[in-house]
């Protein structure tokens, strides 16, 4: 059985801005998005073991746990290093929840920004990673010494695709999910050479169909993406549409507010 | 030239990292050289690529560098690894093996120009007084303890800028010419020279024999006696066939003005051999009023520095020649100092021998009746030479007439 990471949003809050999605003038229903995150958790919890992290006041994104770090090995995690001071107070937290529960954790050197599963995602054999605007491409090289896989470096093109995982999800180690308007032609090129791939049309990439969670053969997806909804269930997937347009306003969803711990 | 060594690691193969960052390259308008490019064997095996670009100004180089290091390169930072020569005359293990380019060694994060560039030599380092100093050196020169650059890390090299467009020597392009205008060849060669000395640098003839075999001589000769020649690198073929020319009018025995072998012609090249060393060498033939035309005697009236090497099948030789390779080398050494233009002609042995000592940076032609010869002094590391394939009489003539007027 798999088993993941996540966070209650008691602190949840939109304070900044560092994507193109947060605007301090569109806040979150903050009650609202407590009853979606709980319908999310609802539904990991059928799938998966799951974890919890005590979220700290000071830290409104902590809700984001893809963004604590990667699982690097059995029981390692290569730790963060955001990109934004905003959240680096994050950091020591996820820290010291992995130390406590018996997690080596890796650091990465200083001038090297990562932010874990939200820009490398495991797919089989290899690993995806993106880079440009929050992790940076010498991390990958990292990872992949941790990993020991090859790491795939793609670039993301836009302010609005700053995570891998808002873009692209994979399904199984054959097949990913993604929207080739995040990503450069050489993305492009390098996903469609190693995967057989499902193209998100960009409507439902807004609604952030690539920010899904894919446990056995269940896609947690947030809701209105018939079209990619339709291709997976043709595919034999059981597709969960889940309501994250409170998370949405601060540039996250499903996948956002997930991290594996055990596949 | 500006250049930098950049690095590339990761899967860059698979990510098309490697593309992508050349294609940058390409569109910022620098140049690039794959100066190494390890592959990791295996999926979860990193690949590694060390990249030489070179742009034309420090600009775009700082902008193509800027926009590449976005995708993972890492501008090279390391210094030259310096070892001591373990005895005289023997260079430190794994030593640098010098090129003829424009080089430099980086030593304390600076880097410091290579003097007297050359092939086939290492990188002696000093530390003076006033900072470090960088110098090419054969393998001879070396002495025990001296310091050595060891591996390539911390060298650079500049390569041999492309040739302009409007360069007289543009259409000639790099590769030998058989099949060209030679008249055009012989005008472009001949302003080549006017402009190196209107630069302050010297030029310097290379001959062989067949220059008097073919009655080429007089042209030669005149090309001297007008001053357009500093430096005369030669053996002693040459040097003995222009004395027999000049004492018997014959060369090995042939009457250069009919054409027919001499009765015991054969005997000339060795009479005129030990002329000269009866009166111990070209420059007191001269002196004495012995020696009174040809080449040679040009050479001593106009003052030019000539150097005679040996080799092992000479006759006599003429007391001129240094038998001991290694002097005559370190002769050459020191003549080829400012030389900015290098003219070769009939001759391969002392062609690839003053290839070796040259500089990329000085223009060099290679004038000879058989392709092989050209060729092979390029293959030997002389890349900035020019081949033209053609008579060496003919070829003199012309140059004469442009360089002298036509008489």
């Amino acid at each position: 059985m798999s088993r993941v990471l996540m966070c209650p949003p008691d602190h949840y809050a939109l304070r900044y801005e560092i994507n193109a999605w947060m605007h301090l003038d569109n806040q979150p229903d903050l009650s609202l998005a407590a009853v979606q995150w709980q319908t999310l958790f609802s539904h990991v919890q059928k799938l998966a073991q799951v974890e919890l992290l005590s979220p700290a006041p000071e830290c409104p994104d902590m809700v984001f746990t893809a963004n604590a770090g990667l699982l690097v090995s059995e029981r390692a995690v290569l730790l963060s290093r955001f990109r934004h001071p905003e959240r680096q107070p994050e950091e020591p937290h996820f820290r010291r929840w992995f130390e406590e529960h018996g997690f080596t954790v890796y650091l990465m050197p200083p001038d090297c920004a990562f932010e874990g599963e939200g820009d490398i995602l495991y797919a089989g054999e290899r690993y995806l990673a993106g880079y440009r605007r929050r992790t940076e491409i010498c991390a990958h090289r990292i990872a992949s010494e941790y990993l020991g896989h090859e790491v795939l470096s793609l670039e993301l093109v836009s302010d609005r695709w700053y995570h891998l995982d808002t873009a692209l999800f994979v399904l199984d180690g054959r097949t990913v999910v993604y929207y080739p308007g995040a990503f450069d032609t050489y993305a492009n090129r390098v996903i469609d050479e190693h995967f057989d791939a499902l193209h998100v049309v960009e409507e439902e990439a807004l609604r952030f169909a690539c920010n899904s969670v894919v446990i056995g053969n269940t896609v947690l997806m947030p809701e209105g993406c018939p079209l990619i909804t339709n291709l997976l269930e043709r595919r034999g997937y059981e597709v969960v549409s889940i309501p994250m347009s409170e998370f949405i306003k601060s540039g996250g969803a499903c996948k956002c507010l997930v991290m594996f711990l055990e596949r | 030239m500006h250049s930098e060594i950049i690095t590339l690691d990761g899967h860059i193969i698979d990510s098309l990292t490697l593309s992508k960052v050349l294609d940058i390259l390409v569109a910022e308008g620098v140049d690039y050289e794959i100066r190494r490019f390890e592959i990791g064997k295996t999926h979860d095996q990193i690949s590694h690529a060390e990249i030489l670009v070179r742009a034309p100004d420090a600009e775009s180089l700082q902008r193509a560098l800027h926009e590449v290091q976005q995708h993972g390169a890492v501008i090279s930072q390391e210094d030259a690894t310096l070892q001591p020569a373990p005895r005289d005359g023997v260079f430190p293990e794994g030593f640098y093996s010098t090129t003829n380019l424009e080089t430099f060694v980086r030593i304390e994060g600076n880097w410091i120009p290579v003097e007297r560039i050359e092939m086939d030599c290492g990188i002696r380092v000093v530390r003076t007084d006033s900072g470090w100093r960088a110098e090419c050196v054969p393998l001879h020169w070396a002495r025990a303890g001296e310091l050595f650059v060891v591996g390539t890390a911390g060298v650079r090299v500049t390569p041999m800028p492309r040739r302009e467009a409007d360069s007289v020597f543009h259409f000639m392009g790099s590769e030998v010419s058989i099949e060209k205008p030679k008249t055009r060849i012989v005008q472009a060669v001949a302003r080549a020279i006017r402009e190196t000395r209107s630069r302050g640098q010297k030029v310097l003839f290379v001959g062989g024999p067949a220059i008097v075999h073919t009655g080429a001589a007089p042209y030669m000769e005149r090309i001297i006696r007008a001053g357009w020649v500093d430096v005369l690198f030669a053996g002693n073929a040459l040097a003995t066939h222009d004395i027999e020319r000049a004492l018997y009018g014959t060369s090995l025995g042939v009457a250069l003005d009919t054409g027919i072998p001499e009765t015991h012609g054969h005997e000339h090249h060795l009479r005129a051999i030990n002329t000269i060393r009866n009166t111990g060498g070209i420059r007191q033939a001269v002196e004495r009023g012995v020696l009174r035309s040809g080449i040679m005697h040009a050479c001593v009236v106009a003052g030019v520095n000539l150097v005679l090497a040996g080799s092992i099948r000479d006759d006599g030789p003429l007391p001129d020649v240094i038998t001991d390779v290694l002097k005559a080398q370190d002769a050459m050494r020191e003549a080829v100092r400012d030389v900015g233009l290098a003219l070769m002609v009939a001759t391969t042995l002392h062609s690839i021998a003053t290839g070796n000592l040259l500089p990329a940076s000085v223009t060099t032609f290679c004038v000879d009746a058989n392709a092989d010869t050209v060729i092979k002094l390029t293959d030997r590391g002389s890349h900035q030479a020019f081949g033209i394939v053609t008579d060496c009489g003919f070829f003199l003539k012309e140059l004469a007439e442009r360089l002298c007027g036509e008489e």
